[in-house]
Order: C-alpha cells, then structure tokens, then sequence
C-alpha cells in the first residue's frame, strides 16, 4: 500500500487532491455525484464581505486546452456563507475545508478572515490576492510585494489557522512577492491563480467576454504553474499548494515533484465533474508505477 | 444529473445548417421537456450544451445548428461512434402551467426543445399551438414531425419565403391562448414578452463553463434573486425575468 497522506501546516490530508476554489462552489452539486469525502479537502467559492453578483456576462470563454472564466467573485457574502453555506456543506463534507477570502481593502480581508477564523470547519484559510476579475481589489494586492505582505501581517495579526496567500502568476516576479508573503508570516503560498487572457469573436469583431479580459485557465497552463512553484520552492521554507492545469495523477506528482505539498485542481472539474475522485483513485496506482511508496517524500524532488 | 456514453445512431441534416441526431444511451437522468444535455468533444475543452429535442428509454434525439468549430465536428460524426455526454441538465418546462391551449413558440435553434413538450402536453389532453420562427424557408424543420403529434403549427420566416411575414410575435396576433412556452434567441424572447397577454415560460440561452451550477459562469439576476441559467434555469418564469 503506498501513503498518500500529505501534510499543510498541521492541516492532515488523505491525498494531496483538493479540488480549487470557484470551480467547486460550495461542494453541492458534487456531493451529488460521488462522496466527496474522498477529497483531501476542497476549496471553496471565494468570499468577500459584502454579497457579490459578479460581472456581466458572457464570463466563459472557450481556448485551446483551457477556457476563460470572468466570473468576478459571484458570492453570497461571508454573513450568509457562515450562516447557511457552511452548515449545509458540513452534510454532505465531514471534513475540514479551505476558506478562500477575497477582499477590496487590508480592513476587508482580515474582517472577512477573523469571521471565518471561528469556524470549526475550517481548517486552512486561502487569502486570494490575485483574482483578476475584478476591479480596485482582489489582484492588486497581489501584484506587489509590498500589499500582499501588507494583507498577509493584516490577516495573520486576527487569525489562529494557517494563512496561504494564494498568488497571481500575472507579475513579473512571482518569487519576490512569496518570499515578502512568508517573511510577512505566512504559513503557505497557494499558486497559481488564472493567466490574464482574452478571446475575440470574429463574427463580432468584439472579444467574447463581456468584460473584455478573464483569468486562463486549463491544461494550457500547466507548464506555467510548474515552473513558478519550482521557483518559489527553491526562494521560501512554507509548503505550496500548486495548481494549474491539473488534470490527472501523473499531473498531481509533477507539481509535487515541482515543490508543491499538495495540489488543487480547478478547471478540470468544470469539464469533467469526477475529475478529482478520478485523480485520487488512479494517483496510487500512478504512484506505483514511478515507484513511490510515500507522496511526501517527492515534494521538491525535480530540484 | 448523470455521465453516459452515447453511440450516435444517425446524424443527417435536415435543414440548412441544422442537423439531426440519435443518440443510443442511457437517459435515465433526464426528466422532462426543457432540459439540456452537456457533450464532450475530442479536441475541444469546453462541452457543448444542446438541448433535448425527444427521448424515451434509451435514445435521446438532439438538433443542432453548426454555429462554431465544435457544432461543426458533430456533424461531421457518423454512425456507431461515442460521445461522453453529462445528461439531464437544467430544470425544464413545468407542464403543469400549460392551461389548456398553450403556445409553444421557439426560434431557430430554439425550436427541438419545444418537440418532447408538445408530445407530453398532447399526451396529457392538451392542444398546443406550436409557432416557429425563422429567417428563411431553408432553415425551416419538423413541421410534419409535430403535425403528426397533433399540433397546430405556425410558421414565420422574417423574409416571407413561408408562412407569415415577419416574427412570431406576427404570428401571434388575434389569436388566443392560455399560456406561453418559449425558446430561442433574446430578443425574440424579448418581443414575446412584450407581446403576450397571459403568463408564461422562457428559456434562455448563455456561454457555459460546466452546465452544471458550479462555476458560476452564466449566473444572470432575476426577480427571485441570482439565478445560474445551467442549474436554476434555463427555463425562468415570466414574472421573474428582468432584462
């Protein structure tokens, strides 16, 4: 029998496979199709203070190998997420979640976070600082060392659980702004959210999303977020959750081979709702095939 | 909602760049008229949402217009091979609206749906006036397929090579009908409702991330609150619409 157990900062996981957050919404839907349970964890819907519709749509664009989403962080608001979200998601997941915050100011974020930090069913939050979505927020704290850093000290300064600070690959060094998030007192990076993309309609003559731009996602950017977790593993000492692009369990060891503890798969669920379950249980007998006995042991091991 | 693989059993077109397909499979998932179904293509990331045009036990039967590269693949499909279909989306028409001489109006592309409701509504005693809008006579398909169903049906095309000149909305005046089942493009949509004096059923059309309800790609704002035109719609009650 191989292992594997994973570990996030004390946040103990069956598999490393979680499944990334706005690709999962609040877990329902998959609940209906298999036992969800099986999850390492999941991520789920980012949330923000106030209760968002999001942009106007289209939000979906179609690429070669991916697509591009535009959703702008659609969500209930973090009072309704508490009060109905997350007892109706304990139903049906019985394990502990990752709670994704987005936020518009510093205030925003640690408001939003100290109010999740209560939550017995959160094990690990995930501080997006690079949605790229939407406007004044979300990835311009994530596109300076300095704001992310800024967030972190802010979010870190009223929780109690471990803080990822989930990374935009859209800057130019994507090492610097880790680095500045871990000495800020970060217990993880989570990388990489969407490549800023855009598609044009050429009956139109107009691009297809309604706000012009949306964040790339999908087997396409896989490479990407490979060789920026391997940079970032080799410039910080907190564990990385990697994702893009993730779409089967010789994926999932790549990126672990890359640096990352754990992975989260986002686009692949959109396409094929048993991506995951698929992942976890083929990830044993991919593992058996490269010989390894323990998932942990390979983190970092391209390096 | 449910994943199956599909054997196509025919595929032909049937009016201009409109085509027909039978698939083989298990459509144990879907539940009524209205309802969509989500098709994975080799080659293409996304999956393709069509909605249902018949079905009973084991085939399911879809009309498509080839509107893009991906409708383009399907037609191209031949007898015996597979799609991996995501069955029974969305939530379709609530029969029970119907009254008893209902219009069923639907647009181009927005007409299949209308076929299996027809079928249900004459089975439960109805007598559905079924109106289709098109642009040309050369798009136009299934009128004798509902006529043999027992519909009255009504055809418009926006250049008079059939039927009445102009839209459905043409179509529809001076005429009486209890309730008011639609599809097809917006502003179609848009000129029933303006139109129409009783209540009715409009289902809507939207870029798709999984069909499903979690990506909250095609969310739109009703008067019941955000709804996900995938998972809450695509049909929505006439009173809650707003444009």
């Amino acid at each position: 029998m191989v292992n594997t157990k994973v570990s996030l900062s004390g946040l103990e996981l069956d598999n490393p496979v979680i499944p990334a957050s706005g690709t999962f919404g609040y877990g329902y839907e998959f609940a209906e199709l298999y036992d969800i349970n099986m999850l390492g964890s999941f991520s789920f819907k980012g949330t923000t203070k106030e209760a968002r519709f999001g942009n106007p749509t289209p939000r979906i664009a179609e690429c070669p190998m991916g697509m591009i989403n535009s959703v702008g962080l659609q969500n209930p608001g973090i009072d309704k997420v508490i009060s109905e979200e997350l007892p109706k998601l304990k139903k049906c997941f019985n394990k502990k979640v990752i709670a994704n915050i987005s936020g518009f100011s510093v205030d925003e974020y640690a408001y939003c976070c100290e109010r999740i930090d209560k939550e017995e069913q959160v094990g690990l939050i995930e501080v997006n600082v690079s949605c790229p979505n939407v406007h004044n927020g979300g990835m311009a704290f994530g596109t300076s060392a300095e704001a992310a850093a800024e967030v972190t000290k802010a979010v870190k300064a009223v929780t109690t659980k471990p803080v990822y600070i989930k990374l935009s690959p859209n800057v130019t060094d994507i090492v610097s702004i880790a680095k500045a998030c871990e000495d800020a007192g970060a217990d993880g990076i989570s990388m990489i959210n969407t490549l800023l993309g855009m598609r044009i309609d050429l009956k139109t003559k107009k691009p297809v999303i309604a706000n012009k731009m949306g964040g790339f996602s999908g087997t396409a950017i896989l490479p990407v977020a490979l060789r920026m977790v391997y940079q970032v593993y080799e410039a910080v000492s907190i564990p990385i959750i990697g994702m893009g692009g993730i779409t089967t369990a010789e994926d999932v060891i790549e990126m672990m081979l890359a640096g990352a503890t754990a992975v989260q798969v986002g686009a692949a669920n959109l396409v094929e709702p048993f991506a995951c379950k698929n992942i976890i249980e083929e990830l044993p007998k991919v593992m058996e095939k490269y010989n390894i006995d323990d998932l942990k042991s390979i983190i970092g091991g391209a390096h | 909602m449910k994943q199956c693989i599909f054997t196509v059993r025919e595929n032909k077109e049937i009016a201009r760049i409109t085509y027909k397909m039978v698939l083989e499979g298990d459509t144990s998932a879907i539940s009524g008229p209205g309802q969509f179904v989500n098709i994975k293509l080799d080659g293409f990331f996304l999956r393709r949402p069509i909605s249902v045009c018949d079905y009973n036990e084991n085939l399911l039967t879809i009309i498509y217009k080839t509107v893009g590269r991906g409708t383009e693949y399907m037609a191209d499909m031949k007898a015996g091979e597979k799609l991996d279909v995501l069955c029974g989306l969305g939530n379709g028409y609530d029969l029970s609206r119907s009254g008893d001489n209902p219009f069923l109006i639907g647009g181009g592309a927005g007409v299949p749906p209308m076929y299996n409701l027809a079928k249900k509504l004459i089975a439960e005693g109805k007598k559905p006036t079924v109106i289709m809008g098109f642009n040309k006579s050369d798009e136009i398909f299934y009128v004798d397929e509902f006529e043999k169903l027992g519909a009255d049906v009504i055809i418009a095309t926006a250049d008079g090579s059939a039927g009445v000149k102009g839209f459905v909305t043409d179509a529809m005046k001076d005429l009486d009908y209890s309730y008011v089942y639609i599809c097809g493009p917006e502003p179609m949509l848009k000129a029933v409702y303006n139109t129409m004096t009783t209540s009715g059923q409009f289902s809507f059309e939207e870029r798709m991330g999984c069909g499903f309800g979690a990506c909250m790609g095609c969310s739109c704002e009703t008067k019941y609150g955000n709804k996900r035109i995938c998972k809450d719609g695509p049909v929505l009650e006439k009173e809650e619409i707003i444009w």
